[in-house]
């Protein structure tokens, strides 16, 4: 048995790994845990180890030394006896306990066989990130049509382009390294279509000059999107996908200001692959049970509230990274670092590297952070979208419930949120719990607001056989 | 050769790869078909979120292709998925 860890990690992407690394250098014992077989998250996925010869995916990354860095003083810490890494962990419940957390999982390094694991702490940090946004359109259920996370977790963790004609639609800076990284493995990517207009950023001067890495990114996937003869196409969208039993190719509409498609200005274009998203969904499954209040997001997004030292609302309970906000791994990892070094505060350990270090990390925190805002501004969803969807179109994909019956539920019974919805119409209760459809429902039916998720008490499917052998 | 067997025929992987991973790379996108439209169905999300590549591994039905790492000799096993 590993010794105890002051405290549990959950989610060892950017801000999970900055975090652990704080707290590591601060003299805690820490405990790591992520589903994946590697750590670095969704936006520095890896291979596993030992395969990172077999699928080489090195060109594919941003910040790599602050990556390798992390690493190695992750390594550092697991040499010393005071990380206690928990790859391929899914966790699927935590719980309040005296004087700490319970962290339920399951281990599943020879999946699909599956191991119970609780881990306990006196302080927990969560850092579960966010997924891609969905809004659908006729068509989005066909194969070969993929989330653009989706896209890119396949070249980054496997190597591999789904397709070799791929259309991109949706909002938000995401959609270009996704662009680069296909045409880096040899797709051919024929349209861009982002929904939103890059002029608007010209209204948040502030923002754009605290951030010159961001401009120099900026110019660095035009030159790649020029360099590949990849078209960037604003204020358009991809509105329908066409095909039999897969994607075969797309419709792509000019949009007016508020996101409708202009009519006569359609145009299809052949595809075999297509990626999607709005934004992201930040994960909170396993703080919305624990209790944490949430606060309203720019970009239409419940997420949770956080003091200046990234405390929840529940007392030894901190958060970093996108639950907190959709703004990027460079704010994640800022995040992660600035809540480590309050769990180190208030668990009496000594301060780390000191004070005027951590006011540096936060106010370029607060810098990332005002970019980030700016960013959830221009990329809203378009405000149109929820009129110009067709009655037939599917909705919840689990469950095959479309467009016509959301809106009957609301017309007909009243239903104004996601949750009665469910009730009435399915939507949301099959597989993914409404992860998928959640926040498009939302957007049928919600009189305003910020879509916040239901409260999922189970967090990832579990088995009873794991269940019943815990060691809890 | 790292291979697993797909409803009883080997398919090369990657070691490293996800059964998702290797079904992609190997051209096949679709591999279910839903329970109540009986439609066809591959991966979308990639992260194991969306639950639509949904397979059976070695006996065990609804797994998430796009989170099980590829063994060599694995049984998978295509089809529903989602309500068997």
């Amino acid at each position: 048995m590993p010794e105890p860890s002051d405290l549990i990690v959950v989610g060892a992407g950017p801000a999970g790994m900055a975090a652990a690394v704080t707290a590591l250098a601060g003299g805690l014992r820490v405990a790591l845990v992520d589903s994946g077989t590697a750590v670095g998250g969704q936006f520095w996925r890896h291979p596993p180890e030992h395969a990172r010869a077999a699928i080489p995916t090195e060109d594919l990354h941003h910040g790599l030394r602050e990556y390798r860095a992390l690493c190695d003083a992750l390594s550092a810490g697991r040499a010393a006896g005071r990380l206690d890494l928990r790859l391929a962990h899914h966790v699927w419940s935590v719980v309040r306990e005296d004087g700490g957390f319970a962290v339920h999982a399951v281990d599943r390094c020879r999946a699909p066989r599956e191991t119970a694991v609780v881990l306990r702490a006196p302080r927990l940090l969560v850092a579960t990130g966010a997924y891609d946004r969905q809004l659908p359109f006729p068509g989005w259920e066909l194969p070969g049509v993929l989330t653009a996370g989706g896209l890119q977790a396949l070249l980054k963790g496997g190597g591999v382009a789904a397709g070799s004609r791929v259309a991109l639609g949706g909002t938000g800076p995401f959609l270009l390294p996704v662009a680069v990284a296909l045409a880096a493995r040899g797709a051919e990517v024929v349209a861009v279509c982002e929904a939103a207009h890059p002029r608007a950023w010209l209204r948040h001067p502030g923002p754009l000059l605290r951030n010159p890495g961001k401009w120099a990114e900026a110019a660095e996937y035009a030159a790649a999107l020029a360099r590949h003869r990849i078209r960037l196409r604003p204020r358009t969208a991809i509105v329908e996908a066409e095909g039999d039993d897969r994607v075969t190719a797309v419709r792509i509409a000019s949009l007016t200001p508020d996101g409708t498609p202009r009519a006569g200005t359609e145009q299809r274009v052949e595809v075999d692959a297509v990626g999607v998203g709005w934004g992201f969904a930040p994960q909170l499954d396993l703080l919305v049970p624990l209790g944490c209040a949430l606060t309203d997001s720019a970009d239409g997004n419940a997420v949770v509230a956080v003091d200046d030292g990234q405390r929840t609302s529940v007392p030894g309970l901190y958060a970093a990274g996108e639950t907190c906000g959709v703004g990027g791994a460079g704010l994640a990892v800022s995040e992660g670092r600035l809540a480590a070094g309050s769990v180190l505060a208030d668990s009496g350990a000594a301060p780390g590297r000191g004070r005027r270090r951590r006011s540096a990390v936060r106010a370029r925190a607060d810098g990332q952070r005002a970019f980030a805002r700016a960013m959830n501004t221009v990329h809203r969803l378009p405000a149109a979208w929820p009129a110009w969807l067709p009655d037939e179109t599917l909705v919840c994909r689990c469950e095959e419930v479309d467009a016509g019956a959301v809106r009957a539920a609301r017309a007909d019974a009243g239903a104004h949120d996601h949750r009665q919805v469910k009730q009435l119409t399915r939507a949301g209760m099959g597989w993914c719990q409404g992860r998928m459809c959640g926040p498009a429902v939302h957007c049928l039916v919600a009189r305003g607001g910020a879509y916040a998720p239901a409260e999922r008490l189970v967090a990832t499917p579990v088995t009873l056989g794991a269940l019943a052998d815990r060691d809890a | 050769m790292n291979e697993i067997i797909i409803d009883g025929e080997p398919l090369p992987f990657v070691e490293g790869q996800t059964v998702a991973a290797a079904l992609v790379a190997a051209g096949r996108i679709a591999w279910r078909t839903t329970r109540v439209g009986r439609r066809p169905r591959g991966v979308f999300c990639g992260i194991g979120v969306c639950f639509d590549c949904l397979v059976t591994v070695d006996g065990s039905d609804g797994q998430r292709a796009c989170l099980v790492p590829a063994r060599p000799g694995m049984a998978v096993t295509t089809g529903e998925g989602d309500d068997a």
